[in-house]
């Protein structure tokens, strides 16, 4: 397509004694060495490897509907999402996934508490008040967290953070009952618990976070913080009221990529979180997310074609659509946000 | 365009200066200089002088841009500064409201008086400053946000929240920038939705908002087609009596049109200043009449 017509625009500029027919004659043989094979080779090679992405999320799409297609049959949508306990396993078996999504909102949710504020002040920091030194040490750094395996943040969850939130509260016991006036109030973090996955989470996604509002808020346009400077605008007033809103667009889709990450995050839910689903706002007790029963199924011993082996791919395929739905918002929203500087 | 809201703004202007005066009077009371530019003042039949450089060196790093500038600028007078790029003209411009001070390794040496106040000593508050030294850019930067917020953004700095005198100031201002007829059904919308030339018009707009003593613009039509560029240009004619305007410009037509006196700048250095009509016609510098006849530059 786009080396359609080389010959006609890349008429050399024929010297003073070429007349027109050596000039056509010229393009001629011009248009027969321009059409390579290798140009031809090369379009077909750049669009399947385009192609192959798309492929894939036809071909996962396809996996997850025909394999927990048979698992629908069995279990109406109404008894999906309807009934409040998750435990396909057991007899009888009740399959309400509201208390795996219920848990991984509650981690995701945590981590994004954490992540999304502390993300954008970092990077508020680096871009608006950091000197070029203190940047250029601070931004590796900090990418370099991004790079720990998620395995990782997982133990880190479960042997260093959660003893930590134990001993924490157990130390504050004393203040609780005397704050609450009830001396028998005590507090427990069990150990495995949505809270110390979501930290852990929040330091897994943070680096991301800081790093994309960074290069959001570094592109706005000298110009417009001068502009505000000129107008009489302290620092912070440039900072938060000026180029915060002007990077917005790229604030927002870092917070939607942040959350997406904490949603599909495995390992560490699947080391710190537990794996006993329930429907709660309580941080401190064990639940399971989507991907935590996920991973707890495929590496068991349920046997392949079951009714508790199709329950993965019926999980799988609310994940997607979950994940699926948040892009559909992050690309909205960067679309609503956008400013168009030249 | 609207010439009563105009003097309503000159009206504006004036008054608010004694109570400007009321706000700072240690630095009022010692000003020898004022003398001096009174007497300035009277041999060129002018008013009085307000913003006044002397001796301004100014390094990046080790490269010195601007070498001993010494420059006068009367109240309500437009002033231009030309020269080729690189001369330092524009630099010199942001000496005047420190905008210098943004800039990573550039150091000023040198005094600015405004209103025989010397605004590079310590203690002095640069966000006062350019609350009283508006300025205007080279290219269009309106805030991504309504226009009604772009105008309202600098009173909203010295505190006014009352939506009502926002709402008067915003109209005042748009209306001082000759923009408000073409915006007054859509001060809700976006600022970026408008042209380049409206854009810059807001922003001298914005600057207005403040009420400035002094407005600064820095080739503020080079972004801009000649109808706009007209438009602004009857602008600056309109805001003389109100406001010292002092403008960097590459069109020496334009510096010619708009100016009372031009001042020409060559790599870094001061060649000479006067009266534009004198300028343009008759330079006593042999470098300025190179340039304004277009030999080089």
């Amino acid at each position: 397509m786009a080396m359609e017509n080389p010959a006609t625009s890349q008429i050399p500029v024929a010297g003073g004694a070429a007349t027109l027919g050596s000039v056509a004659k010229n393009s001629e043989s011009l248009s027969a060495t321009r059409k390579k094979p290798l140009e031809i080779a090369l379009f077909w090679i750049f669009a399947l490897c385009a192609a192959v992405t798309v492929f894939t999320t036809f071909g996962i799409i396809a996996v997850l509907v025909t394999e927990s297609a048979p698992f629908f049959r069995e279990v109406s949508l109404a008894r999906f999402f309807g009934e409040k306990e998750w435990a396909p396993l057991f007899n009888p078996p009740h399959y309400g996934v509201l208390s795996l999504i219920c848990g991984t909102f509650l981690v995701a949710a945590g981590a994004a508490l954490f992540s999304l504020p502390m993300g954008l002040l970092a990077a508020i920091y680096l871009s608006e008040y950091a000197s070029p030194r203190a940047r250029n040490i601070m931004k590796p750094v900090l990418e370099l967290l991004a790079g720990v395996p998620t395995v990782v943040y997982g133990y880190f969850a479960l042997l260093f953070i959660t003893p930590l939130l134990q001993n924490g509260l157990e130390s504050m016991t004393p203040t609780l009952q005397r704050v609450t006036g009830n001396p028998n109030l005590f507090p427990t973090i069990e150990v495995f618990n949505a809270l110390s996955a979501s930290i852990a989470i929040a330091i897994m996604t943070l680096p991301l976070v800081a790093s994309l509002c960074e290069d959001s808020l570094r592109v706005v346009p000298r110009a417009l913080r001068e502009g505000a400077y000129a107008l009489g605008a302290t620092k912070m007033e440039v900072s938060l009221k000026v180029v915060v809103p002007a990077a917005l667009s790229g604030i927002m889709a870092s917070f939607i990529l942040a959350v997406s990450r904490a949603v599909g995050e495995t390992m560490i839910v699947a080391l710190a979180a537990g794996a006993s689903p329930k429907i709660t706002l309580n941080p401190l007790e064990s639940i399971q997310t989507m991907t935590g029963y996920i991973v707890q199924v495929s590496m068991g011993d349920v046997p392949h074609g079951s009714i508790g082996y199709q329950t993965i791919f019926a999980v799988g395929l609310v994940l997607f659509c979950i994940t699926v739905l948040m892009n559909l918002a992050s690309i909205s929203l960067v679309k609503k946000y956008r400013h168009k500087y030249d | 365009m609207n010439t009563s809201s105009l003097s309503n703004l000159a009206d504006k202007a004036m008054s608010e200066s004694p109570t400007r005066k009321a706000e700072t009077p240690s630095a009022r009371n010692s000003t020898p200089q004022f003398n001096v530019a009174m007497a300035a003042a009277g041999e060129q039949n002018a008013t009085p002088v307000i913003v006044e450089a002397e001796k301004i060196n100014l390094f990046y790093g080790t490269k010195q841009a601007l070498k001993s500038v010494s420059i006068p600028f009367h109240q309500n007078t437009i002033s231009a500064l030309i020269g080729p790029s690189g001369c330092g003209k524009s630099t010199f411009l942001r000496c005047l409201n420190r905008m210098n001070d943004l800039i990573e390794g550039c150091r000023t040496e040198g005094e600015v008086t405004l209103s025989g106040e010397n605004i590079y000593t310590k203690g002095v508050d640069t966000v006062m400053l350019r609350q009283r030294v508006g300025m205007v850019f080279q290219k269009p930067n309106p805030f991504p946000m309504a226009i009604w917020d772009n105008i309202a953004y600098g009173p909203r700095l010295r505190g006014i929240k009352n939506k009502a005198v926002l709402g008067e100031i915003v109209e005042e201002s748009l209306r001082g920038a000759a923009l408000w007829d073409e915006v007054k059904d859509d001060l809700k919308k976006s600022a970026l939705g408008l042209s380049g030339g409206q854009q810059q018009r807001l922003c001298i707009a914005r600057a207005l908002a403040t009420k400035p003593e002094v407005l600064l613009m820095d080739e503020p039509c080079s972004a801009l087609d000649p109808i706009s560029t007209l438009k602004v240009e009857e602008l600056m004619r309109e805001l003389r009596g109100a406001y010292t305007i002092i403008i960097v410009t590459h069109n020496m037509q334009q510096a010619a049109r708009v100016s009372d006196t031009t001042a020409f700048f060559l790599l870094g250095e001061l060649i000479e200043m006067g009266a534009s009509a004198k300028m343009f016609t008759d330079p006593s510098d042999k470098r300025t009449e190179d340039y304004i006849t277009g030999r080089f530059g």
